[in-house]
């Protein structure tokens, strides 16, 4: 479970860490859906220098980004690697082994595509690296709206998350108390099949048990008389985190001006 | 005036269910009065406080079907529910709480979860704080409103689900088995804060329990349900308590000043005149897997035929990971599990298979392929249903001696014979999930014996069980001392310890400490 995405850790309150996870959530939209537009060396490289050098606004040390997005970098170079080899061919080629081969268009549409994944998967590390989930319920409740009972029920399902890993190992070795497992791959993967089917039988109980905790502190009982709950940490947007969107939003501009400017800018689909 | 709860006539049907949980009840409980509610299972107590919670709503698109009238201060109670929500003071009639700690837990910082019955409220956002802080601070629970919630122990957490209840100040306070998950100090440390509440507060209680002796100064009537609906006895405790003892007893009742434990056979087993040597630690270290230092190093003792070993020590300390190396499911840190001729016996090559590296000693369980641990020692976890892997219990028996490669009769007939011995033959072709607490103990205990292991390791055998599965697994751990089999059990269970412990093995401080009654030879 330990991919350290959700690792809140220490991460140092910053303007940027501080802001409303929903500009957060809307910077980080928003560049994606700009860098999803075109694929191209200068605009994903310009963005992700940007985002780069933004960092220490984040409050997040090089380290502490590299441990969480170790995933996602494992993700980008792969994807690079492949159109490297099998992506449509132009300019010079350089190196051809059978099916695969190695061009300068292809260098350059591997590096796009790998920058590209980096730069749209960055702002979503940030946020959440720097956004508790409970604080991210509140925005999403009170700024945007969203349904309470939505929120707060994936927020204590987040809960159940957290005891289910535990329950998980000691399925593993309740297993093996009973006999189970060590001969090959086939009944393994049937031995984690039973291994899921138990954990979910769990779950279900121990989400069932929690609603009725819920409900009876009053959950729910509410909306039929179409009274509201009130929130203890109230969420709204201040004027800083306008600032942060106008942030966003120019880095996302630059990119694409800096794209654009070079003249390898172009809309996909066209 | 009209009593606080009353039940006129009431009854709740569960949807699918066909039997109903609860039939036929007339109960009045006047505010401030404390009330045990006792019964067997299946009596409908946990049903009751449901629906005095105001959880069961009989309606047309309910949970079940209601018959009758269950009433908190004369209005229905899922009506008063919501009427208390819609109030907007924060204050419900009713606060219910539940067995399980970890599953009532609703958000990840202390504070927030304190505060999660008051926003459902509609409490103005600053008037919630402040008493988030008096609900923390009543229940003895001093520690930061950002402390995260996944870092507290049972105990603390049960405290924390009462400060969510207490926060909203309720009249009448109904608590389902609080305690029945919890250690001794845990047990004890919740029924003194609400204690100490009741009398601050002078709110009444509904609870329903089966460790009477935690809680008997507590209450001051008694009401026992009658498995088919209505009220069997109702009364001040002493009262119903003397008239309906053998009763109670007999229905796993823990009863003051009433032993549970079996004539006959109990007796301490001496490790010194037991059997052979089967198990040795040597410098063994446990600790957690990938984190960081072992919580108990050093450790050296020796498991022998025919003994009973206590393996004791606060939550924390290491008990169960030290159980899990002894079990050989996971391996020390450092140090060695080291298995004597006694109990490897004529294993074969066939361990546990590694595709790299040399194949690991025989005289390690940790290394034995799960078919040969199986057959040498036994464990039983303490949530039985960790070990659940078939669809009916006489399946579930069947599983280990077929993977001892037994088949036909010989299967049967092991089945057969624990089927009877633990009392599970009307259940044989019930599924496991469905049994109750004490049936799914004896069962998983039964699927360990059904290798006949000569060793068998216990984490908390007796967790949580009514005085009669607790006698019936004191006089069965005694009878597989009798006969040679070596039993290790990590428990907070005093009595079981006084029971049976030849040996104890105290954990504490990082290290083990051996020690053995004076009267034993």
């Amino acid at each position: 479970m330990s991919t350290g995405l959700l690792d809140p850790g220490a991460v140092r309150p910053t303007v940027l860490a501080r802001a409303n996870p929903v500009a957060k959530l809307a910077v980080s939209t928003l560049l994606a859906v700009v860098l999803l537009l075109s694929v191209d060396v200068v605009t994903a490289g310009t963005a992700v220098a940007l985002e780069l050098l933004a960092l220490p606004l984040v409050g997040l040390g090089v380290r502490g980004l590299l441990r969480r997005s170790a995933v996602l970098l494992l993700a980008a170079v792969p994807v690079s690697v492949l159109t490297v080899l099998v992506g449509v061919d132009s300019g010079a080629v350089l190196l051809e082994a059978g099916p695969l081969s190695v061009s300068t268009g292809s260098l350059e549409s591997g590096a796009a595509v790998g920058l590209r994944v980096v730069a749209i998967a960055l702002p979503g590390v940030v946020l959440l690296a720097t956004t508790d989930p409970t604080d991210l319920g509140d925005a999403l409740a009170q700024v945007l709206r969203l349904s309470p009972r939505f929120v707060l029920a994936a927020l204590a399902a987040f809960r159940v998350v957290d005891v289910l890993a535990e329950e998980w190992q000691q399925l593993g070795l309740a297993r093996r108390a009973r006999g189970l497992g060590g001969d090959g791959l086939l009944a393994g993967v049937r031995d984690v099949a039973g291994r899921v089917f138990v954990l979910l039988v769990i779950a279900v109980r121990r989400a069932a048990v929690l609603a009725t905790a819920m409900e009876a502190r009053g959950f729910g009982a509410g909306e039929r008389r179409g009274a509201d709950r009130t929130w203890a940490r109230p969420s709204r947007l201040r004027a800083s985190d306008v600032l942060v969107v106008a942030g966003g939003a120019l880095l996302a501009a630059t990119a694409t001006a800096a794209g654009v400017a070079a003249g390898t800018w172009q809309l996909l689909l066209t | 005036m009209s009593p606080l709860l009353s039940a006129r006539g009431w009854g709740w049907r569960w949807n699918a269910r066909r039997a109903h949980a609860v039939q036929g009840l007339d109960l009045e409980v006047e505010a401030g009065e404390r009330v045990l509610l006792l019964g067997a299972s299946g009596a409908g107590k946990s049903t009751l406080l449901a629906g005095a919670a105001g959880l069961l709503d009989g309606g047309p698109d309910g949970t079940g079907e209601a018959e009758g009238q269950l009433l908190l201060d004369g209005v229905p109670a899922h009506e008063a529910r919501q009427l208390a929500v819609a109030a907007g003071a924060g204050r419900a009639r009713t606060g219910l709480l539940l067995q399980d700690p970890q599953a009532q837990t609703v958000l990840a910082r202390v504070g927030d979860d304190v505060a999660f019955g008051l926003e459902n409220h509609a409490v103005p956002a600053e008037r919630i704080w402040p008493r988030v802080d008096a609900a923390l601070d009543d229940v003895g629970l001093r520690l930061p409103r950002d402390h995260p919630t996944s870092r507290l122990s049972g105990g603390q957490r049960q405290r924390l689900a009462l400060a969510g209840v207490l926060a909203l100040q309720p009249r009448l306070l109904l608590l389902d088995e609080p305690t029945a998950m919890l250690d001794p100090e845990g047990a004890a440390a919740l029924r003194d804060v609400v204690a100490e509440r009741l009398a601050a507060t002078g709110a009444g209680l509904l609870l329903v329990e089966h460790r009477v002796d935690l809680w008997v100064d507590l209450v001051d009537r008694v009401v026992v349900l009658a498995p088919g609906g209505g009220v069997l006895a109702d009364g001040p405790v002493g009262r119903v308590l003397a008239e309906r003892g053998d009763e109670l007893a007999a229905a796993g009742v823990w009863l003051p000043g009433r032993a549970a434990v079996p004539a006959g056979r109990v007796r301490p087993r001496p490790p010194g005149g037991a059997g052979e040597v089967l198990l040795s630690l040597e410098g063994v270290a446990v600790g957690r897997r990938g984190s960081g230092a072992p919580v108990l190093t050093g450790v050296d003792a020796e498991v022998r035929a025919g003994s009973f070993t206590a393996l004791r020590g606060v939550n924390g300390a290491g008990k169960s990971t030290l159980a899990l190396a002894v079990a050989g499911l996971v391996p020390p840190v450092s140090g060695r599990v080291r298995a004597h001729p006694a109990l490897v016996g004529g294993l074969a090559a066939r361990r546990r298979r590694r595709p790299w590296g040399s194949p690991p000693p025989a005289d390690d369980p940790a290394g034995w392929a799960p078919r040969d641990l199986v057959s040498r020692v036994g464990s039983v976890f303490q949530d039985p249903r960790h070990q659940f892997v078939a669809q009916t219990v006489a399946d579930e028996l069947a599983v280990g001696p077929r993977r001892l490669g037994l088949v036909g009769e010989q299967v049967d007939l092991r089945v057969a014979e624990l089927l009877e011995r633990l009392r599970l033959d009307r259940l044989a072709r019930a599924n496991p999930f469905t049994l109750s607490g004490g049936e799914q103990r004896r069962l998983s205990v039964a699927t360990a014996l059904a290798t006949r292991p000569r060793v068998l390791v216990l984490d908390e055998p007796t967790f949580g069980q009514d005085a009669r599965t607790w006698a019936e697994l004191v006089d069965l751990l005694a009878g597989l001392c009798d006969t040679g089999t070596a039993v290790v059990a990590a428990t907070h269970d005093v009595d079981l310890c006084d029971a049976l412990a030849g040996a104890t093995w105290w954990v504490g401080d990082g290290r083990l400490r051996t020690e053995v009654p004076v009267s034993a030879p």
